[in-house]
Parts: structure tokens; C-alpha cells; sequence
């Protein structure tokens, strides 16, 4: 009965029993197919570039963490660039020539006598993604105690607060740590320094041959350890808690689910995986700057979650692939279509005017988004009834629990 | 003392600006017993359960539960130490199956972490599966032997109520709150779940106080029945003297049909 149940669990997750290995090899040989893809008729055009996807899936990966935190849990984070800037500057500071007072080498592969601190990639991901968690426990403890619109606002503030820091961040009391307005560059590469002497892996991805391909190849890996993550811990006891917590937080604090850490852990886990993406990005594009984490990012990402369908993994993770296509790639190959066809037309200077009315539209006629989570679908059909619970404004008169039934 | 009490509420109060919701009330629940908490709308009873949860910080007063004082800690602490509840208008994780929201009454008593639950290690997996199992069983006990897999919000009336007491069993109470338990129910479904009450008690050794309007329940369940008024504490004692109670009369009746 209970591996009947959890079996039809696992096929829940996945749309379909193939669906997913198919679309897991097409994306581990798409570096591959990029190619002959690229000369088709009509399509040919819109292919990205293995190098455009790389970004795509970093964009995704903070989205798929993001749906922790708002799908899960539904806390709305509007500052969520706050956690890609400190994973991109936690690689900054642990592997570039940043701090250029201290040389300290580990397992990296530049040079022995460059300057700053250079770890290697692997340790330096990790570390961002703890980093981050740690920013993300920081932020949440203060302001996890407001409720929806409250945390909203807060959170907005604090991803307007992080980028201002960082941009003035060149001297605290003499001491540079972000670099300011410059930004941290060049940050060093991902590679392979032990294994690659022994086979064909690279010792650094930057000066590989192919470059684009294997920073391809570990950003989905990456991608897929995020989803399995995510899908693990929506289908365990914590994963439980947040659900319950969306639904009706009082009954999950009076079920025994406590709210603050419960809270707290949804922020932290999100924040991780912005932290290893961000941290990750930093490295492909060899820099951290402070023009990278504006407000806009944060509500991007939103947009994917909300595109894809919030609490759903597949969907936030084609949703986050769509709409990074259209930012980084598609809308100027359209663009550029449309000026070819003699209009002036450039539909990347409205980008996020478009990315409104996608949203608009899916709110109109599929609010669900793409691949609706199971529960969301019936949440939105139905409505869902809430009070208030630590609101002193509802303290004084009666909560609708108490109103004239007493 | 010469009965065990498992809790013991003394001069509680609580102010929402000048209403006084509840009026230094002292108060006892022997344990193993079944308390009613009766009173005319808007006495404070609710509120009180309230309190008694955590949901609401008392003006002032104590509440010891079991020995341990339970005023200023939050919901899930006194839960976690053992008094589970259900809401006067259901509260239920609506769009969770019925499996799943008893699941979620037992998180306090489950260990599964993070790291744990990403890598299904095998005790975590174990734990997953005997609770799911055990939540089956609390189903079937409360009177729920089917559809464990639908979502909450599409059972019955009647099974909303029943999940709601399987949730607040699965958090292993040793003091059961039932908030009107039985509104809504027809005659017979509420002459099953009496019986469920008492059977409850005696399976499973708990306390319970319930607030409850329907006088055939509260006299027929109850061995001592409380009455509030205005948030005051009125009337206490068993059921054929709180009968015959001259204020508690009138709190209900009015002045004069006492006479």
C-alpha cells in the first residue's frame, strides 16, 4: 500500500515516467546538437548558443530555489538578487586576486604566485551556497515575523540594500571588500587540476578548448542536483511544514510546526542554491559587478516561478528556461528578424514590458502557470481562506474563528 | 492534593483593550477526565482555548500544564509538550490529503532532517513509511477508513470534523481540545462521536475539554462542566448541579425563569 502510494508520488513529480530521462539526455547532448540544430530551416536562427544556455540555466537555478521560498512555503521574496550577489561575491573574494595582501592557494589551478586568495571552484560553490544561507538566515530572523505584503516590502528592501553595499563597498573603515562601482574580475575558473592529469579534462574550463561545453556540462549537472534536492525536500517532513504553513499558518503552529524555523529553513534552502548559481555565474562570466543585481532580477526571477507555476518544480524550471531564453537570446533574434523584415521594431528594449504581459496573459488564462503544482491548481480554483495570526490589528476585535459562534 | 491535576489555570486574564475576554479565572482539569466548557456566545470561551494554545499571550495569571508553565510559549512548544486541538470552524490543510495533514500533526514528534531527507537515508525512510502507516491507522481509529488519499478540502462535512480530531491525535496528546466538536453534525453523527470522545479517553489515557453548545453532548460526555460568562468564571461542579445552578440559568434563560 505505501510503496503503491509513494510510487505514485514519484510519477506526480515527473509529468510523465519518460518525460524526464529524455529531456535529461537531450540536455547533456545539447552542446552536441547545438550545431547541426543551428542550420535548420526557419528554427535554425533561434537556437541559443551553448554559452547562452549556460546563463539560462543559471537563471533557472535561482528560480528553482526561489520556488522553495515562495511555491513552498509561500513567503513573497522580492529581494532574492541579494542572495545571487553574495554566492557572486563569495567567489570573488575566495578565488580572484581580490584580496591581494594574502596569497593562499588550495587545489586551484592558477598560477602559485598570483596574489589574493584562489580556492579552488569546487570548495569555493560550496562555500557560496553556505555563505548565502547564512545571509539568508540573517535577513529571515528579523523579518520572517510579517506576514505577506509586510515581508514583501522588507525583502524588497533588503534586495535594494545589498547592491548599494556592495557598490560602496570599497571602503569599509580603509578595508576593500566588494571593489565597489569596478567589481571583482577577473574570478577564477572552473577546472578539473588533479584529474587532469591523468585524462582529457581540462584543468581550466576558461582557456579549454571548449570552454562553453564544459561549463555547460556542470551548470545542468548542477541544475539537476537543485531539482533533486528541491523534489526531495517538498516530499519530506520539512517539505510538509511549509506546504501546511502556506495553507493556514495558524493550524501549523498549532499542529506543533514551528513557525519561525520552519520559515527560516525555506529561506536559508532557497538562499543556497541562489548562492551556488550566483557563485557559478560569477565564474563563467570571470566577474562579480554591481550592475548585475539590480531590483529587475529579483522580480525576473519571480516571473519564472510565476510563468512556470509556483510550488511546481518541472514548471518553474521551463518556465525559468523560457524566459531566460527570451532575455538572453530569443528576443533579439526576433528582433533582428523583424528589422530584416524592414520594420523598426526592437523588441529587446521592451523586454520587460513583454515579460508583463506574459504574465498578465497567464494570469488571465492559465493563473496555475505552465505545469501547475498539483495542489496550487485547486488552491486558485477554490480560493483559500487565511486569518491572520501574531496581527495585533485583528487582536483587539474578534478573528473570524471567534465572531458570533463564542 | 488529593487529585491529579494535569492542568491548573490560575486567575487568568486577558484585556483586548477594555474588553475584559476573560475575567481571572481559576481553573482545574483532573486528568483523565472530560471537562466541558459551556457558556452564552461571546462568554470567552474561545479565547480562553486560546490561551491555553498559545495563540493568545494572557494580560496575566498562569497556566501550568503538566507541571510546566505554559504562559508566553508559542503554539508549537505546548504543543509539542501535549495538548492538541481542533478549531471551532475547521481549519484543516485543504488542499493536503487526509494522510498528509495527519502527517503534519505528527511533525513534532518525528526527527526526519534536511540532509537526512535529501538522501533518504534508510532511517529516514523508515520513519517516513511506519508514519504514514501509523497515519492510516489514526484515520481508520477516528472513523475515516476511507479515501486517506483525497485532498482534505473535498471530504464530507462530517470527515473534515473527524480528520481534524485524527490531526490533533497524531501530535500524541495527553490533553485533547475539541472547539464545538460536534457543530454541524446530525443527531446520530453526534451520537457516534460522543461515544468517539469517551472511547478516545479510555484508549488512549488523555484529558479532554471541550466547549460545546449541544447540552445533550456536554451532559452526556462531561464529568464536570465550567461556565463562563462575560469571562467569568459562574458555575463548576458536575453536570446535575450545574443543572440545577441557579446563575447558570439565568446566564442562559434570563432572569426569572430561574424562579
Amino acid at each position: 500500500m505505501s510503496s503503491l502510494a509513494s510510487r505514485a508520488k514519484d510519477l506526480r513529480s515527473s509529468p510523465n515516467k519518460w518525460v524526464a530521462p529524455a529531456v535529461i539526455l537531450l540536455g547533456l547532448l545539447y552542446p552536441f546538437l547545438e550545431e547541426p540544430l543551428s542550420t535548420l530551416p526557419l528554427i535554425g536562427d533561434f537556437m541559443p548558443s551553448t554559452g547562452t544556455v549556460v546563463v539560462m540555466i543559471a537563471f533557472t537555478m535561482m528560480a528553482v530555489g526561489l520556488n522553495i521560498v515562495v511555491g513552498y512555503c509561500g513567503l513573497l521574496d522580492l529581494g532574492y538578487v541579494a542572495f545571487y550577489a553574495v554566492g557572486a561575491y563569495t567567489a570573488g573574494w575566495l578565488a580572484s586576486q581580490h584580496f591581494e595582501q594574502v596569497t593562499f592557494h588550495f587545489g586551484s589551478s592558477v598560477d602559485n604566485d598570483q596574489v589574493g586568495i584562489h580556492v579552488t571552484m569546487w570548495i569555493v560553490l560550496i562555500a557560496a551556497g553556505l555563505l548565502t544561507m547564512l545571509a539568508g538566515i540573517v535577513i529571515g530572523l528579523p523579518t520572517l515575523r510579517l506576514r505577506g505584503d509586510y515581508l514583501a516590502i522588507v525583502t524588497l528592501g533588503f534586495g535594494e540594500i545589498i547592491p548599494q553595499v556592495v557598490r560602496n563597498g570599497d571602503s569599509f573603515g580603509g578595508f576593500n571588500l566588494t571593489n565597489g562601482t569596478f567589481g571583482i574580475a577577473p574570478i577564477d575558473s572552473v577546472g578539473f587540476p588533479v584529474l587532469s592529469s591523468i585524462a582529457f579534462f581540462p584543468e581550466n574550463f576558461q582557456t579549454s578548448d571548449n570552454r562553453e561545453r564544459w561549463y555547460y556540462l556542470i551548470a545542468f549537472l548542477l541544475l539537476l542536483f537543485t531539482i533533486f534536492c528541491s523534489v526531495r525536500l517538498r516530499d519530506s517532513r520539512l517539505g510538509r511544514a511549509w506546504i501546511a504553513i502556506r495553507e493556514d499558518e495558524t493550524a501549523a503552529a498549532a499542529m506543533g510546526v514551528p513557525l519561525m524555523k520552519t520559515k527560516t529553513w525555506a529561506y536559508a534552502l532557497g538562499a543556497f542554491f541562489g548562492g551556488v548559481a550566483g557563485a557559478y555565474y560569477a565564474s563563467f562570466k570571470s566577474g562579480a559587478f554591481p550592475a548585475d543585481f539590480y531590483f529587475n532580477i529579483s522580480v525576473f526571477l519571480l516571473c519564472m516561478v510565476i510563468l512556470g507555476g509556483m510550488g511546481s518544480i518541472w514548471g518553474v524550471t521551463v518556465g525559468g528556461m523560457i524566459l531566460a531564453y527570451l532575455n538572453f537570446s530569443g528576443l533579439s533574434t526576433i528582433g533582428s528578424k523583424i528589422q530584416d523584415a524592414g520594420l523598426n521594431f526592437d523588441p529587446t528594449k521592451y523586454q520587460f514590458g513583454i515579460y508583463g504581459i506574459i504574465i498578465v496573459l497567464m494570469m488571465l488564462f492559465r493563473p496555475t502557470g505552465l505545469i501547475p503544482e498539483r495542489r496550487h491548481k485547486v488552491e486558485f480554483e477554490e480560493g483559500v481562506h487565511d486569518t491572520p495570526f501574531y496581527d495585533v490589528q485583528t487582536e483587539g476585535s474578534l478573528t473570524d474563528r471567534d465572531r458570533g459562534n463564542d | 492534593m488529593a487529585v491529579d491535576n494535569l492542568v491548573e489555570v490560575t486567575k487568568l486574564r486577558k484585556e483586548f483593550g477594555g474588553l475584559v475576554a476573560t475575567d481571572d479565572v481559576d481553573f482545574v482539569i483532573p486528568r483523565g477526565s472530560i471537562v466541558a466548557l459551556i457558556g452564552p456566545n461571546g462568554a470567552g470561551k474561545t479565547t480562553f482555548f486560546n490561551q491555553l494554545t498559545g495563540v493568545y499571550s494572557p494580560t496575566s495569571g498562569s497556566i501550568l500544564f503538566d507541571g510546566t508553565e505554559v504562559v508566553h510559549l508559542p503554539p508549537h512548544a505546548i504543543t509539542a509538550l501535549g495538548v492538541g486541538r481542533t478549531f471551532q470552524n475547521i481549519r484543516l490543510f485543504a488542499q493536503m490529503s487526509a494522510v498528509e495533514n495527519v502527517l503534519v500533526g505528527m511533525h513534532c514528534r518525528l526527527q526526519g532532517g534536511i540532509i537526512g531527507s535529501i538522501l533518504r537515508t534508510r532511517k529516514v525512510k523508515r520513519e517516513e513509511e511506519e508514519a504514514r502507516d501509523r497515519a492510516r491507522e489514526l484515520l481508520t481509529y477516528s472513523g475515516l477508513p476511507r479515501r486517506h488519499d483525497d485532498r482534505a478540502g473535498n471530504l464530507p462535512y462530517g470527515d473534515q470534523r473527524r480528520l481534524e480530531v485524527a490531526r490533533a491525535l497524531a501530535t500524541e496528546p495527553k490533553l485533547l481540545l475539541l472547539d464545538e466538536p460536534t457543530a454541524g453534525m446530525n443527531p446520530q453523527e453526534t451520537a457516534e462521536f460522543t461515544a468517539f470522545v469517551r472511547r478516545v479517553r479510555d484508549d488512549k489515557g488523555l484529558t479532554v475539554l471541550l466547549i460545546e453548545h449541544d447540552m445533550k453532548v456536554v451532559m452526556g460526555v462531561s464529568e464536570r462542566i465550567t461556565v463562563l460568562e462575560y469571562g467569568a468564571k459562574i458555575a463548576e461542579g458536575s453536570p446535575s448541579e450545574i443543572q440545577s445552578d441557579e446563575r447558570v440559568i439565568e446566564a442562559y434563560l434570563g432572569r426569572g425563569a430561574a424562579a
